[in-house]
């Protein structure tokens, strides 16, 4: 039965002559160039797609574009499989597999379909209900059932090997849908002079004239689209993009486009994005988004073989395809009759059946004087056949239109429905226009606007060809005018199209006698008409309440097809009016986006940007294992052969403690900053004193937050007299600046002082150890590095080979230590330098673990401690703290709980056995069998293996720490489910008095 | 995302700026003798108004200056932006 579904006629968009072979559920078919998934199974008689969420019910068709609720498939395999893909929405490629879900051992023969012989155990909210008890079964029976029963698709377990990109665009005017109204905005617009987008969805552009047998000037519809199009295209002003959708629109009329780049492509090139998301900041957007025809509840109109006329009458004019051969048409309106014709056109008669009583419209009456009869005032009321539909149940209608009065089944082998047209709404909705409810046309339309956006043609509720042009060339002259001064109009050309009569009000057929078939209205979470009576009846009245009861209107259709027909039926039961009902809420995305779109480029190590020290390479030859610091990349330790960490951290601290070691510390935030008030500014931002540093001195300094917490540390040097540098921590390197700019902009903007970032100037290294001075002075020979020289907390300029440096005698290890700046270029060459001349002093490069060690051992603070939730007392920085200014922070620090004599302060902690390490994070308490909940001392900020006493330390900050020294407490982690006897000791560790820095 | 008025530079992302939070706060003086409920209410305590409000925002990816942004905060509608010794005109 290959393509034995296809009209004779070539008058679509499919190339008949290049043909395309794929798979669906294991079996090759063929379609043609321009052919979708659906088109092609159509073409080749295949219907049966898929089964449905909840009861397993066989499924197929309904719609031909983004509205398709059934016809979801598992694409490709392996790590380009997709799921929940709508085959209306997927072009032919040559070798494309696709293959049904939700169904098992097969689409024909589905085990889970037993729910739908039971499904009167699955009414609206049965999770709710069904599942409460016993409560013991939820984790354990429950809940697993359920999460391998739900669900459509399976996501693939392999990394996304397709590239996508991200896109910024500006334009004047955005115009969302190439039907006749977007293609007239779109024209008169460009003409205008304004910079124009025309996005459009398919692969083809023209929208409904397409489709539809209209003139407009003296061309059809299809020709002057194309005519169109071609001008468009020959401006420069304009961006065509089709295969594109806009499926978001936020604030400040930023829009989201996906942009279907090469799924269609047999073989694109490796550089070619699979799929482009476009960012687009417009000026105006119009939205001629067209509409979106309804279905009819009536028993069982799921099955496979019923569709909506409008798609059937596209896969016929575009496809080329019949989506059946013995048709039934049946509408509420008089638009299903141009379905109706093309089938005529293509020698099949269909049956049509109407629901109202009569039509004068011109379709109607060239049906007729073609010599088909109309069952007026009749509607469907069952539906035969499993797998595919063979006959229908046809009723005449009693007056009152709430039963049938006679029945008579008709064979057939598809249904076209019709219940009318409702206006593709969501990207005004998303833009925060309040919609009003049009009782013309019984939807919905834009009314109140809060961002530029107009919305025009059919999304407008503007059903007519000569409508749609006009508002599209008034509206596509108005908005550009607001971009140009052109002031170049226009006009709208003449069109003719049939004229229509006027559809009924009515969505849902009676049920037949003696049966209760599922009616549904919501085929893609199957819920039927008997769901929301249900909902209604159990007190869920909120139109959101009871989308949420009966999810109707959810998953990855969103409702296209179904909300309004679940609107008017809660307000039929209601006796409401749909306006007093309400709509629920339209978000985006319009349709469903692939995660890796959003994703973009950004992902594995382009997820951040990486920086790194001038000094990096040297790191990586040398066999540095590195560690995340923000973004920066650091040495964290350097192991030598089979060495584990903590061998290597250890060798590379104890040969600080015992020669020289060299570390890189570029990472530091350096800040210069310059101006007359640049002392008095330091004076405010510290909590210690600034005036009366001398030039050519450095100082610790410790900076709070307003509310008293410690902010960061660092240390300032006075380079001249109103020129200072200042270092901060690697991680708040960014956030001081912003501080700084703050008070100097906002707060004290009389004070003269410039402030502005050196870190990636300036590469440094620290020198660190007992040898450290006499290496220097072999590096520097003409600087004096006698510690009176060059004291503790002093700096001089000299130079190396050449090479300008700065030496600051600091240290954060508490050894005898330098710190070398040099300009960023400079670093690797002076680093190399360094490491060359210190290997007579047995020199080693150290990470930051053993710079941890080192400081741990020491008790100097840093970002564990200084956690956000420690004033200086707290970390032993009182001694920081001037009593004789102000400063940032200071009166929080008079407030009751932070002059507590017994805060939580820091201190250190041995093991008892002096070999179990404490974990980071333990909790301190005092009685290990106290029953809980045990009262909480404080917690363990940071640990080390001592390599000065060769045990594990640990710093802590607990509750009265200082009075706790000399007791012995517990560290508990109940993440490793641990308990360890310590005993508290000063958190100076290592050389209390500070002797060595000085030294 | 919004779309942000720099007074120094011109329009630009919002991905560009970060927020200040309440452009209204004064700083007591240095040195002032404040209560402990004065300080505690420029510390901590912020009106969360539903419409128009006037904040602050930085321009960190940009031309680092800190200026004012008077926003409404239910929809989003940006009135005015100015810098920092100005005022707004709307």
């Amino acid at each position: 039965m290959s393509n034995s579904f296809r009209t004779t006629n070539s008058t679509g968009l499919i190339n008949k002559d290049k043909k395309i072979n794929f798979t669906f559920n294991g079996t090759i078919y063929h379609g043609y160039e321009g052919d979708t998934l659906a088109s092609a199974l159509i073409a080749n008689g295949v219907h049966l797609v898929g089964r449905s969420f909840k009861y397993h019910r066989p499924r197929g068709f309904l719609g031909v574009g983004v509205e398709e609720p059934n016809a979801m498939v598992q694409l490709h395999d392996g790590n380009k499989s997709e799921p929940n893909i709508i085959a209306t929405e997927v072009e032919l490629v040559e070798g494309l597999k696709a293959k049904s879900q939700n169904c098992w051992p097969s689409v024909q023969f589905d085990i889970g379909e037993i729910n739908n012989v039971l499904n009167r155990f699955f009414p609206a909210g049965f999770y709710y209900k069904t599942f409460m008890w016993p409560k013991s079964f939820w984790m354990k029976i429950y809940e697993p059932f359920i999460r391998k029963a739900a669900g459509m698709g399976k996501a693939p377990l392999l990394p996304d090997p397709d590239r996508y990109e991200h896109n910024y665009e500006h334009c004047d005017v955005l115009v969302v849908g190439s039907g006749p109204s977007g293609l007239a905005s779109a024209l008169a617009a460009a003409k205008n002079g304004a910079r124009v987008i025309l996005a459009e969805d398919k692969p083809n552009f023209g929208g409904s004239l397409l489709t539809d047998e209209v003139t407009i000037g003296n061309m059809s519809g299809k020709e002057w689209a194309s005519d169109t199009i071609s001008q468009l295209k020959s401006m420069p002003n304009v961006i065509l993009k089709k295969r594109s959708q806009v499926f978001g629109y936020y604030d400040h009329n930023m829009t989201v486009m996906i942009e279907r780049v090469s799924d269609h492509i047999e073989n694109p090139s490796k550089y070619t994005p699979r799929q482009r998301l476009h960012y687009i900041r417009a000026g105006e957007v119009i939205v001629s988004t067209g509409s979106i025809e309804r279905p009819i509840s009536f028993g069982n109109n799921d099955r496979p073989g019923i569709v909506l006329a409008s798609a059937a009458k596209e896969y016929m004019k575009v496809y080329e395809t019949l989506v059946g051969k013995k048709p039934i048409i049946f509408t509420n309106n008089d638009t299903a009759y141009s379905t109706a014709l093309e089938f005529i056109k293509n020698d099949i008669e269909p049956i049509i059946v109407d629901t109202r009583d009569s039509s004068n419209g011109e379709l109607v009456k060239e049906v007729q004087q073609k010599g088909i009869s109309i069952k007026f005032n009749s509607g469907i009321a069952d539906t035969k056949g499993h797998l595919k539909i063979n006959s229908a149940i046809i009723g005449k209608l009693d007056s009152s239109k709430e039963s049938f009065i006679s029945e008579e089944t008709v064979e057939c082998d598809c249904i076209c429905m019709s219940g009318g047209w409702t206006p593709t709404v969501h990207l005004s909705s998303q833009a925060g226009n309040k919609l009003k409810f049009n009782d013309d046309i019984d939807a919905f339309v834009p009314d109140k606007k809060r961002q530029k956006e107009t919305a025009i043609g059919a999304a407008n509720g503007s059903f007519t060809l000569n409508q749609s042009l006009a508002e599209g060339f008034q509206v596509g002259f108005d908005l550009s005018n607001k971009f140009t001064d052109q002031n170049n109009p226009t006009n709208s050309p003449n069109s003719n199209e049939p004229s229509y009569e006027k559809h009924e009000k009515l969505w849902c057929m009676p049920l037949p006698s003696g049966k209760k078939p599922k009616r549904f209205i919501d085929f893609q979470n199957d819920v039927a008409v008997s769901d929301v009576e249900l909902a209604i009846r159990e007190g869920f009245r909120s139109i959101e309440h009871v989308k949420r009861y009966t999810t109707l209107g959810m998953a990855g259709d969103q409702g296209k097809t179904s909300n309004l027909n679940g609107l008017q039926y809660v307000s039929k039961i209601e006796k409401k009016i749909v306006p007093e009902v309400g709509h629920t809420t339209f978000r985006p995305p319009y349709t469903p986006v692939t995660i890796g779109a959003i994703v973009g480029r950004e992902v594995g190590n382009h997820y951040l940007p990486t920086r790194k020290s001038p000094i990096h390479t040297w790191h990586e030859e040398n066999n540095a294992v590195f560690v995340a610091a923000g973004l920066w990349q650091r040495p964290r330790y350097y192991p030598r052969g089979s060495e584990d960490m903590n061998s290597a951290v250890n060798r590379e601290a104890a040969n600080v403690r015992k020669n020289v070691g060299i570390c890189d510390v570029t990472t530091l935030g350096k800040i210069d900053i310059k101006g007359p008030d640049a002392p008095e500014f330091l004076n405010r931002v510290y909590t210690n004193a600034w005036l009366k540093l001398p030039v050519g001195k450095a100082r610790y300094g410790v900076m709070l937050r307003e509310d008293g917490m410690v902010f960061d540390d660092g240390t300032t040097s006075r380079l001249s007299e109103n020129h200072f540098h200042m270092t901060t921590t690697t991680a708040q390197a960014a956030n001081v600046l912003s501080h700084l700019e703050y008070y100097l902009q906002v707060v004290w903007p009389d004070l003269d002082v410039n402030v502005l970032s050196t870190t990636e100037q300036w590469s440094g290294i620290a020198v660190a150890g007992p040898k450290s001075r006499d290496l220097l002075s072999k590096l520097f020979p003409d600087v004096d590095m006698s510690n009176e020289g060059l004291p503790f907390m002093g700096l001089v300029d000299s130079s190396i080979d050449g090479i300008k440096a700065r030496i600051y005698r600091i240290s954060f290890s508490g050894e005898l230590a330098y710190e070398v700046n040099v300009e960023s270029n400079y670093g690797l060459y002076t680093w190399k330098k360094i490491m060359e001349v210190g290997q007579s002093f047995d020199i080693q490069p150290y990470g930051t673990e053993a710079l941890s060690t080192l400081r741990i051992e020491m008790g100097h603070v840093a970002g564990a401690e200084l956690d956000g939730r420690t004033i200086p007392f707290d970390v032993g920085l009182n001694s920081m703290v001037s009593q004789k200014k102000d400063f940032i922070g200071k009166r929080s620090l008079s407030k009751d709980a932070f002059t507590e004599s017994d805060r939580q302060t820091i201190v250190g902690l041995v093991p008892l056995d002096k070999k179990t390490k404490i974990p980071e994070g333990s909790h301190i308490i005092e009685d290990n069998s106290a029953v809980a909940p045990i009262p909480k001392l404080g917690h363990v900020s940071s640990s080390c293996w001592s390599v000065e006493y060769n045990n594990p330390f640990s710093i802590a900050i607990i509750k009265d720490g200082k009075n706790k020294i000399g007791k012995n407490l517990y560290a508990v982690s109940p993440l490793k489910d641990i308990s360890i006897p310590v005993e508290v000791v000063s958190s100076h560790y290592v050389d209390p008095e500070g002797s060595r820095v000085r030294s | 995302m919004l779309e942000i008025k720099c007074p120094y530079c011109g329009k630009r992302s919002q991905n560009e700026f970060s927020y200040g939070g309440d452009a209204t706060i004064k700083r007591p003086q240095l040195g002032e003798e404040i209560s402990t409920e004065d300080w505690d209410n420029f510390v901590y305590y912020r009106d969360n108004p539903r419409g128009k409000h006037s904040e602050l925002w930085h321009h960190v990816s940009g031309c680092r200056q800190w200026f004012k942004v008077s926003r409404d905060t239910a929809t989003h509608e940006i009135f005015d932006t100015c810098k920092m010794n100005e005022d707004f005109n709307v």
